[in-house]
């Protein structure tokens, strides 16, 4: 789960790790007000979970508190487009003004975590400002990593991170500090990935969290309920919000076959095979291994609100639970919802030749199958017009 | 002989009287599974199954020999059965719960590691050898004993592909879903190397998945390694980068753990990947000139 900037500078400053003086609003008419308080030279940024929003236009520089209004005038409200949000873009709702800061040096800081080491790594870099992902590649040499074991930063490894940005003195040890707490930070709250980029020395010779990036590990929000309080999930695709309410593994994509399959795997490989055979799946759509009948009725009234799909696919694996009760499952879903489209069904397992008979008898325009290439290739040429 | 489990070992369930672990566990004994006790705290002392239930994995292990522990524990506490599972001295660990925190996993792991056991899982389908026993939640029927070895990352997509070997008249000697998420208790490397071990199996077909390096690191292992034949197929060419598929692990992430890249390591390895998720079996069978 992602938190917006303020929020996550909300959750630094809780663990003693400055940032720059700020307050966030939906109002302009409090930009003016809020920008004198701060000095008048302020920083106006967009809060959007999408990344890549200093590009395109989301961050700007103000001399004074009535340039912070002009400038505010042009993000606040205003759709905002990055490589993350697609042509759509998202509408910036809130924004963040700071007090501008006096740079001396950049850098970034981040953890993340390795899965083939089994650790967090805390990575470092004088190359601030920069994405990540640009500075492994263009500066590989600039990145230092530090593994973390047993899931607790020690201090030699915070002077190690600081002693390789070149810092020194005073703000040598306000770096030290501010990694071990941010590190305690990012297990406390089990979040996934924690990021300041930049990190920044000030020519006051402060060390100051520019910016804040904090994912959490959606597996713990359980115990973590204040956190869970921040989903923001405006910026998501309508039906994956409306997905997740039914408990349901959904990701939208552009094509126009429609699936529902049970497990993940199967849910993935279904996609590849839509594809083989010259289709585009519509969504990848996980139900479950049950394939309970609320769950399909959900799966169906999801996949149908979707206006391209032309054909739904369901692909079943039967484990433990038989094919006759998934059948019946189906049919009274599709009664139940109204299916109106064409539906391709591969359903194998205990009593499948009971479960597809009664998918033949039923009220609907059923095509039934019992190899997975058959049940694709007739979804495709479906998709594509074809009876 | 098969890998990790056979008719001699001694099982245990962890949660064996709650809702899945009873069904599950009913269906182990079923097929022959060796299960010799079920562990749920405060419910020591009662008979479920025909079988003895104990508060403590410890007393399971001390009373009826147990060797090898299965876990059917709600995501808040399945970390702390592992690791209780891992102290009392068992061996072999399938965790089949989903949604465990990431933290919590690096914590068990650790542990598990740390007192020699063999942990499979978590938010996996478990393991079976065909005709011995079966620790896990997969259908039975579909499998049949024989002498292909099978690891995956995903659930219904094992059953399919084991579906295709056993029509195909190929059994196996044991199938492992090692699960989907992005700390596991073995990885793809960890099973193959009991494989190429294992009398009983003569070669191997390997699901992964998009998201991590596991399949890549897999890849560079059989290179210089394995010496049995390896059929696989990789799920999620279709997926989009950012976006997780289901399972915690299947994400692609700043342009790593795609699909092309990790068919493109295996191929180099010389394993031959099915193009379509519905001709592993038949994959398979040409590769072994059958």
């Amino acid at each position: 789960m992602k938190v917006h900037e303020y929020q996550a500078k909300e959750f630094l400053r809780k663990y003693g790790i400055p940032t720059p003086n700020g307050k966030v609003t939906d109002q302009i008419s409090e930009v003016k007000s809020i920008a004198d308080e701060l000095g008048g030279k302020v920083v106006v940024k967009a809060q959007v979970l999408a990344g890549g929003r200093g590009k395109a236009g989301g961050v700007k520089l103000a001399k004074s508190s009535d340039e912070a209004v002009e400038v505010a005038k042009n993000i606040l409200g205003k759709k905002l487009y990055t490589h993350q949000t697609g042509p759509e873009g998202v509408e910036v709702k809130k924004i963040l003004i700071e007090e501008a800061a006096n740079i001396e040096k950049e850098f970034y800081v981040g953890i993340v975590l390795d899965r083939a080491a089994e650790k967090y790594i805390f990575m470092v870099s004088p190359f601030g400002g920069m994405e990540i992902e640009e500075v492994a590649k263009e500066h590989p040499d600039a990145l230092f990593k530090v593994y973390v074991d047993y899931l607790e930063l020690f201090p030699f490894q915070a002077r190690q991170l600081a002693f390789n940005l070149g810092l020194t003195g005073d703000a040598f040890k306000q770096a030290v500090k501010l990694f071990l707490k941010l590190f305690k930070l990012h297990v406390e709250l089990d979040a996934s990935l924690t990021e300041i980029n930049p990190l920044i020395l000030t020519k006051e010779g402060n060390i100051i969290a520019l910016d804040a990036k904090i994912n959490f590990d959606d597996n713990a929000l359980y115990r973590h309920k204040d956190i869970a309080e921040l989903k923001d999930d405006s910026e998501e695709d309508k039906l994956e919000v409306e997905a997740h309410k039914y408990n349901l593994n959904y990701v939208k994509l552009e094509g126009s076959v429609g699936c529902m399959v049970n497990g993940a795997g199967l849910a993935m490989a279904t996609m590849d095979i839509i594809k083989y055979y010259g289709g585009m799946p519509a969504n990848f759509l996980d139900v479950g291994g049950g394939a309970s009948v609320e769950t399909v009725r959900n799966a169906f009234k999801i996949l149908l609100e979707d206006k391209n799909v032309k054909v739904v696919l369901i692909n079943i694996f039967g484990g433990i639970v038989r094919c006759d009760r998934i059948a019946e499952g189906v049919v009274k879903a599709a009664s139940e919802v109204g299916v109106d489209r064409p539906v391709v069904i591969r359903l194998v397992g205990t009593n499948q030749e009971e479960g597809r008979e009664i998918l033949k008898n039923a009220p609907f325009k059923f095509y039934t199958f019992e190899t997975m290439s058959e049940a694709a290739e007739k979804a495709v040429e479906l998709s594509k017009g074809g009876n | 002989m098969s890998i990790l489990l056979d008719k001699s070992t001694r099982v245990v369930v962890q949660g064996i009287t709650g809702k899945e672990g009873s069904f599950h566990a009913e269906q182990m004994i079923e097929y022959g599974t060796n299960v010799v006790a079920g562990v749920t705290p405060g419910k020591g002392g009662q008979t479920h199954l025909d079988r003895p239930v104990y508060n403590t994995v410890h007393e399971a292990v001390e009373k009826e020999g147990a060797n090898a522990s299965i876990i059917f524990v709600p995501a808040p506490f399945a970390a702390d059965a592992v690791i209780e599972a891992a102290d009392a001295g068992v061996k072999l660990i399938v965790c089949i719960t989903e949604g465990i925190p990431t933290n919590d996993m690096i914590k068990a792991k650790r542990y598990v590691v740390s007192r020699g056991a063999t942990m499979i899982g978590p938010n996996c389908p478990g393991l079976i050898s065909p005709g011995k026993g079966k620790m896990g939640i997969m259908p039975a029927r579909i499998f049949k004993e024989g002498s292909i070895g099978v690891i995956s990352r995903s659930g219904t997509l094992t059953y399919e592909a084991v579906n295709q070997l056993t029509e195909l008249g190929l059994g196996q000697s044991t199938a492992v879903g090692i699960g989907g998420d992005p700390i596991i208790g073995s990885t793809f490397v960890d099973i193959l190397k009991m494989f190429n071990d294992d009398d009983q199996t003569e070669a191997v077909v390997m699901i992964g998945e998009i998201g991590g390096t596991a399949e890549e690191t897999a890849a560079e292992y059989i290179k210089n390694n394995f010496n049995k034949p390896v059929v696989s197929f990789i799920a999620g060419r279709t997926a989009p980068p950012g976006k997780r598929m289901g399972h915690a692990g299947a994400i692609i992430m700043g342009g790593k753990g795609t699909a092309e890249g990790k068919i493109k390591a295996l191929e180099e390895a010389g394993v031959k990947v099915a193009e379509s998720p519905a001709v592993i079996g038949k994959t398979l069978k040409e590769v072994l000139g059958k």
